[in-house]
């Protein structure tokens, strides 16, 4: 029977890592991904995972040392948040253009300038070109299934491709909630061995990895690496089926609430979508006709997909916990509005900004935002394209 | 040699064929090549040892012509060069001259 426990969204993360048994970890600490790895090397310190722990004096170096443990042929994972994931930056690019499949639990946190360590999607989206799989997790149950999972996908010899997973910091990875471990035995016969593809400890068959690759080929590995990612919505609904088989719980590309026969709906990724569907309740109690789409495989982004499931609408607002500066609107509106771009029928769209820095995102906005879709439904005019929610002028 | 198409390549640019570097003739690099001076040569074998690629070619001990289509004319083997009595074995002449 899987065991109901009382856990913050870190601890279940460490508990589906322990879980995984992984051969490889480089990690460094930082605020609120810290915890992870903490419990994490206690798991290595006290036997409980066979784990080498590399302690290394960056994320940088321990990015670094992913990419070669991973190469190597093992099992790989980190964890990381915020300014730790920008100083990998180069170093994603290495571990995805190699295809490794590096596993890393990422507790989204604000960037700095000005510090701040609380949740925000500004690392995540920073590193969403990078040719990572990103898997975003709206609390502490889904981030422990998404991480069992993202061993599957990463690993799958046609994707072979590093994999984020993504949960907000403290709002998700500090607070306590009820949720379901499965037992030991089902987590690791879910993930089965891993399986090496041309490892570099494998000396009968000698290979380098990191060639210079220039002008004649260079553009044909870019190629190569955007077809990989067009395999991995597939691969994402193979896993979520068999994961679903085992635990009941249904996972897909993304979740829709109360959306098929919804009027205006809400586009939000993470914990702020719980807040979101509470008040869509409400409004549907009044005769409101609201739903909700959440995002969980959000890079590759399944447009296609998306851009079905929201295209009945009569007015969409996408809630961004990240700006994108210069680029106009929030990344996640971005992605929105080119799913819907390529739909023949469109609804009325508009990008509101909420949450930085941590600040809390409060039912009242939720209100605010539908009010402001059910009249953009009325009248069929977008009051402003895009807005900061949540801010004092 | 015809050029593979992204569909032919290994994923992540792995190369599985060891020693394939030798496929790559970077001769064609050069603007300065080395000429060899077979009498100011005490077969010492410095240009071999300090040759970046495997430019140079030795047989039984003593040391034979270039192999040009490696030699990226660096002239690191000439600068190295003892030479004999003060003569250079080695020297570096403009490509094309």
């Amino acid at each position: 029977m899987p065991k109901i426990v009382a856990v913050t969204g870190n601890e279940a993360v460490a508990e589906a890592l322990r879980q995984v048994n992984p051969d490889v970890c480089a990690a460094y600490p930082i605020t609120p991904q810290t915890d992870i790895m903490q419990r994490f090397s206690s798991f290595a310190a006290n036997g409980k995972v066979k784990t080498e722990m590399i302690l290394v004096e960056s994320e940088h170096s321990a990015m670094s040392a992913c990419v070669g443990a991973s190469a190597a042929g093992g099992r790989v994972i980190t964890a990381t948040s915020s300014q730790g994931l920008a100083l990998m930056w180069e170093i994603l690019w290495i571990a995805s253009g190699d295809r490794l499949p590096i596993v890393m639990p990422l507790v989204n946190r604000a960037l700095s300038a000005p510090i701040n360590i609380h949740g925000d999607h500004s690392d995540g989206m920073g590193a969403r070109d990078c040719g990572w799989i990103q898997l975003w997790s709206e609390n502490a149950q889904e981030a422990y299934d998404n991480t069992i999972q993202a061993f599957r996908i990463a690993e799958h010899l046609d994707i072979r491709l590093p994999a984020m997973v993504c949960m907000d910091g403290f709002i998700i990875s500090h607070s306590i909630t009820r949720m379901e471990y499965l037992e030991d035995e089902k987590v690791k016969s879910f993930v089965g061995e891993f399986k090496t593809l041309n490892p570099l400890l494998d000396i009968e068959k000698p290979v380098s990895y990191g060639p210079l690759i220039l002008t004649d080929y260079y553009m044909e590995y870019r190629k190569a690496h955007e077809h990989v990612m067009s395999k991995v919505p597939g691969v994402v609904k193979q896993v979520a089926d068999e994961f679903e088989k085992m635990t009941g719980r249904k996972y897909g590309l993304f979740e829709t609430y109360r959306l098929d026969d919804a009027e205006v709906g809400i586009v939000v990724l993470n914990s702020a979508a719980g807040t979101t569907k509470d008040v869509i309740d409400e409004y549907r109690a009044k005769g409101i006709k609201a739903g909700l789409l959440k995002p969980r495989l959000f890079r590759p982004f399944p447009y296609a997909e998306v851009g079905d499931a929201l295209k009945h609408l009569k007015a969409v607002c996408v809630l961004d916990r990240a700006d994108a500066f210069g680029g106009s609107f929030g990344p996640l509106f971005m992605d929105i509005a080119s799913s819907l771009y390529i739909q023949d029928k469109k609804p009325l769209m508009f990008n509101r900004i909420y949450g930085l820095g941590g600040r809390d995102y409060m039912p009242d906005q939720a209100e605010h935002v539908l009010n402001e879709l059910v009249e953009t439904a009325k009248t069929g005019k977008v009051q402003s394209v895009k807005e900061y929610i949540g801010v004092r002028e | 040699m015809k050029q593979k198409g992204w569909k032919e390549l290994t994923p992540g640019a792995v190369v599985t064929e060891p020693g394939s570097s030798k496929q790559f003739k970077t001769g064609s690099w050069r603007a300065f090549k080395p000429r060899w001076i077979e009498e100011n040569c005490i077969h010492c074998l410095f240009c071999w040892v300090y040759c970046p690629d495997m430019a140079i070619t030795v047989k039984d001990g003593k040391r034979g012509e270039f192999n040009f289509d490696y030699c990226k004319g660096c002239g690191i083997c000439a600068l190295e060069c003892p030479g004999k009595k003060g003569n250079k074995a080695i020297v570096m002449e403009e490509e094309g001259n």
